[in-house]
């Protein structure tokens, strides 16, 4: 089939833009950044699943990405557990803590749920300011050991990048394969109508909840994989405002769109570093941004810029035609 | 097959159904008519788990589903279609189909993300199946459009097709001729009767008198959220009450 | 002091501090009655009523009631602006979006005060000088009254307004059934206008009399809008007594808990309530239920 072909085209060609980049881009500093856009995407990717595919809006998903950090800083450090063995601690157990919170809270819905996620990422950074004695409170949790595999440690920028990278790849690799599966039929069924979805015999409710453990499961892995390559984590990073500035990135770069997750990443990881001359201003950029899309690219980049193009020419052509 | 019994349903003060009880036969087509406002789609609604009712049973096959929600329901063979098509707009008209196989395949979230080799299998089976009744509807040709693209008449026939492919052992039809020309409905009315032939048990509310007369094998009349009369075409025809109730004497 | 004691303190801050929720809470649910919008920006109109003030008295020189009035005014214009500027050209205004163009438009807000007016905290004079007042073993300060006093006013306004004028009971029609109001000939933008009015004013109430007790600065907005929205939730986003009845318990509670329990944990206070409240009685604490339609 065409279109499936090109679905592989299109990633083998990210994976290939992935893989030579740092043959191009030496600098640290470079290099760093592209890791925070794979962080990054990894969790717009997993916030997209429920916004953008379940239709379901969550402003805590700093929570999650911060408990991912922190159950991975405090069992290496304090545990001396091994760093995989953390990261799959922390993924389980926020997955398993997601689901059972998401049978209540995903019962609100529009702006009660927005208020219950906000307020659940707010209570969860809270903790990690105020649990001195486990979190290292405000001035936050250092020494945490690098990933390493069979005594080969990431513990450079390049190797990293590498890290990150591929476990981005992996992860939209795997959301590809579920929003085109019959996960991702009901879920895009529930958004289309939510009681024919029903009529079907899709259990919108369970598949809402299972959605939102998955996308803080995968939240919780980007945090660990973030407390291990930064090797040092403090609240400041898992606040309201990082909810949100999520929230943008999946509104930029488009909605029920897994490139357009990267994009929407990228984008607003790039962005700040860029507007860093301006310091404290770039929050302003953020506020318009999220304005301005709303109003006028609801579909985010992803869809906005072809329908841009196609209005364009479609004007012009009429231009053409008006003046034949 | 299908019985309803004693149903009452009130929307604070207005009484929608008063006492509503019926059976309906299984391998018939029966049809529920009545003026507007006479609570035929609120029947629907609370039949296919959408609405909670005030009071009274629904049983199929002889097994309450009263307390049952919409989606608990395609399992147990029962499907609906609305008055006006609920599709899936952004989903192709395939996948729409596909939908319906939904309760029949079991792929779980892990197995879809990692393509475990029995959700291909699955999923090939369930493209399949939804090719056929793709046929079986006779829009094989649209199969790649997007729903939302489709003329009405043919988003109707995609609905019964999805209701289809569901397996249903009774399939309701909420007003299916509503805003379909002459020929589509005569189109309609062979598909519904191939439908029956399927053994499929029909239940259809519908204002077109002509379609109601020329298949059902049984009519249900209701008026003002109560049952008026019930029998044959023939004998609903001749029915004194019927007659008055339509033409407004009542 | 003995612990009944330290009990009187901390209600009657308890207290004052939940006039101010009440207030922000009115405003949301004001909004919310009206448009069915939760304005995520309501926080940035409480900062703002407080920012204008320290602007109006310590830039420009005004005596302090002057600078209030004009600070009231100028946030209630910014509060319609806001509306023009983001909601009303919303072509699709589906919940999301206008979740998204709330905190949007909340970001500017709190950033443009920000580029202006610097990141420093300001602190408003008392309105009445800082001399403890001794009620039995408990002190109140002169502030407290005045919060009360003015708390009580507003309140007492608001609800004469939507009680008692033509345009307060149309707007009471909208928040029953906004489109049988419109049909009956209600013009519903023009509510939606008043509404925003209304909460904006509000909301630079509340901002100006905290700001002499807790400081003002660009980013306080984001706590209080919150703890404001909890106070609604509580009160089952009524526009009268259960929000301020919400607001009064959150304030207590939350005194009491960073006075007996721990201070860190304060704000995480109101949000437990906030959850709590959502998961097992979404239709508020004061209200009985209403039969839900499926």
């Amino acid at each position: 089939m065409f279109s499936k072909h090109r679905e592989i085209f299109k990633f083998l060609s990210l994976v290939l833009v992935v893989l030579i980049t740092p043959l191009l881009v030496h600098e640290g500093y470079l290099l760093n950044v592209l890791i925070f856009v794979g962080i990054h995407t990894i969790l717009s990717l997993a916030l997209n699943l429920l916004l953008g595919y379940a239709g379901q809006i969550s402003l805590g998903q700093a929570g999650f990405f911060g408990l991912g950090a922190y159950i991975s800083g405090i069992l290496t450090t304090t545990h001396a557990i091994n760093p995989w063995i953390a990261m799959l601690a922390a993924a389980t157990i926020v997955t398993t803590l997601a689901f059972f919170v998401g049978f209540p809270i995903l019962k609100l819905k529009g702006h009660y749920l927005a208020m219950a996620t906000l307020g659940l990422g707010i209570i969860i950074y809270i903790v990690f300011n105020e649990a001195v004695d486990r979190t290292g409170g405000p001035s936050g949790l250092s020494g945490i050991p690098n990933l390493s595999i069979a005594g080969y440690t990431f513990n450079t920028d390049l190797k990293n990048y590498y890290l990150i990278w591929t476990f981005t790849l992996v992860a939209m690799g795997l959301s590809l394969n579920l929003v085109h599966s019959r996960i991702g039929r009901a879920l895009r069924a529930i958004h289309d109508s939510e009681v024919a979805a029903r009529v079907m015999g899709v259990n919108a409710r369970v598949l809402k909840v299972q959605i939102f453990a998955l996308s803080a499961g995968l939240s919780a892995i980007a945090g660990s994989l973030y407390a291990h390559t930064m090797t040092f984590i403090a609240p400041a990073s898992f606040g309201f405002n990082f909810s949100v500035e999520l929230v943008t990135m999946v509104i930029i770069g488009g909605l029920a769109s897994i490139y357009g997750s990267l994009l929407g990443a990228a984008l607003l990881t790039v962005l700040p570093e860029m507007l860093r001359a301006f310091q404290d201003y770039d929050i302003i950029v953020y506020g318009l941004l999220l304005v301005l899309m709303t109003m006028f690219m609801p579909g985010g980049l992803v869809k906005g810029i072809p329908e841009l193009f196609t209005s364009i020419r479609a004007r012009a052509t009429r231009k053409v035609k008006t003046d034949a | 097959m299908l019985e309803v019994r004693n149903l009452t349903q009130r929307f604070g003060g207005i009484t929608a159904l008063e006492d509503i009880s019926f059976n309906v036969t299984k391998g018939e087509i029966t049809g529920v008519i009545g003026p507007n406002g006479a609570g035929k789609t609120t029947l629907f609604n609370i039949v296919t788990g959408i609405y909670a009712q005030t009071s009274g049973t629904v049983h199929l096959e002889g097994k309450d589903i009263s307390a049952l929600p919409a989606e608990m329901l395609a399992a147990k063979g029962l499907v609906r279609t609305f008055q006006n098509i609920e599709l899936f707009g952004n989903m192709t008209v395939l996948e729409n189909v596909m939908l319906g196989l939904h309760t029949q395949s079991r792929s779980g979230i892990l197995s879809c993300m990692f393509k475990a080799p029995w959700h291909l299998k699955e999923e090939r089976n369930i493209r399949e199946i939804a090719s056929e009744w793709l046929e079986f509807c006779d829009i094989t040709d649209l199969a790649d459009q997007k729903a939302s693209n489709l003329p009405f008449g043919k988003g109707r026939m995609l609905e019964i097709a999805r209701a289809m492919a569901v397996r249903p052992s009774i399939m309701l039809m909420d007003e299916p001729a509503a805003g379909l020309n002459n020929r589509e409905t005569a189109e309609l009315a062979t598909l519904i009767r191939k439908i029956r032939d399927k053994g499929v048990t029909v239940v259809l509310v519908e204002h077109d008198m002509e379609l109601v007369m020329d298949i059902c094998d049984r009519i249900i009349v209701l008026n003002l959220g109560r049952k008026l009369a019930e029998g044959t075409p023939r004998e609903i025809q001749e029915n004194q009450a019927v007659i008055s109730a339509y033409l407004g004497e009542g | 002091m003995e612990l009944s004691d330290q009990i009187a303190q901390y209600l009657v801050s308890g207290l004052s501090t939940g006039a101010i929720y009440a207030l922000i809470g009115i405003g949301f649910a004001i909004i919310y009655n009206s448009t069915e919008i939760i304005n995520f920006a309501q926080g940035e109109l409480v900062m703002l009523g407080g920012m204008f003030t320290i602007f109006y008295l310590n830039t420009l020189h005004l005596p302090l009631p002057l600078a209030i009035l004009l600070a009231v005014a100028s946030t209630t214009a910014a509060g319609l602006i806001f509306e023009r500027l983001t909601i009303r050209p919303l072509k699709s205004p589906t919940p999301l979006a206008l979740i998204i163009i709330t905190i949007g438009g909340s970001i500017l807000i709190r950033g443009i005060t920000m580029m202006i007016g610097g990141k420093d905290t300001h602190a408003l004079p008392a309105f009445s000088g800082s001399e403890p007042i001794l009620i039995g073993s408990a002190t109140i300060l002169p502030q407290h009254l005045w919060i009360f006093a003015l708390t009580a006013v507003a309140i007492t306004l608001n609800k004469l307004f939507f009680q008692y004028t033509i345009t307060g009971k149309a707007m009471r029609a909208c928040a029953v059934n906004r489109r049988a109001a419109g049909l009956v000939g209600i013009d519903v933008k023009k509510m939606v206008f008043f509404s925003f009015a209304i909460s904006s004013s509000l909301g630079a109430l509340a901002g100006i009399i905290v700001a002499p007790l807790t400081m003002t600065s660009y980013d306080v907005g984001i706590m209080l809008g919150l703890k404001g929205f909890c106070a609604a939730i509580i009160g089952g986003l009524s526009g009268g007594v259960g929000t301020v009845l919400g607001g009064l318990l959150l304030g207590v509670l939350e005194s009491l808990g960073a006075g007996l329990i721990s201070s860190g944990y304060k704000d995480a206070i109101a949000f437990i309530i906030l959850l709590l409240i959502l998961f097992l009685r979404p239709q508020g604490l004061f209200t009985k239920a209403q039969t839900e339609r499926v």
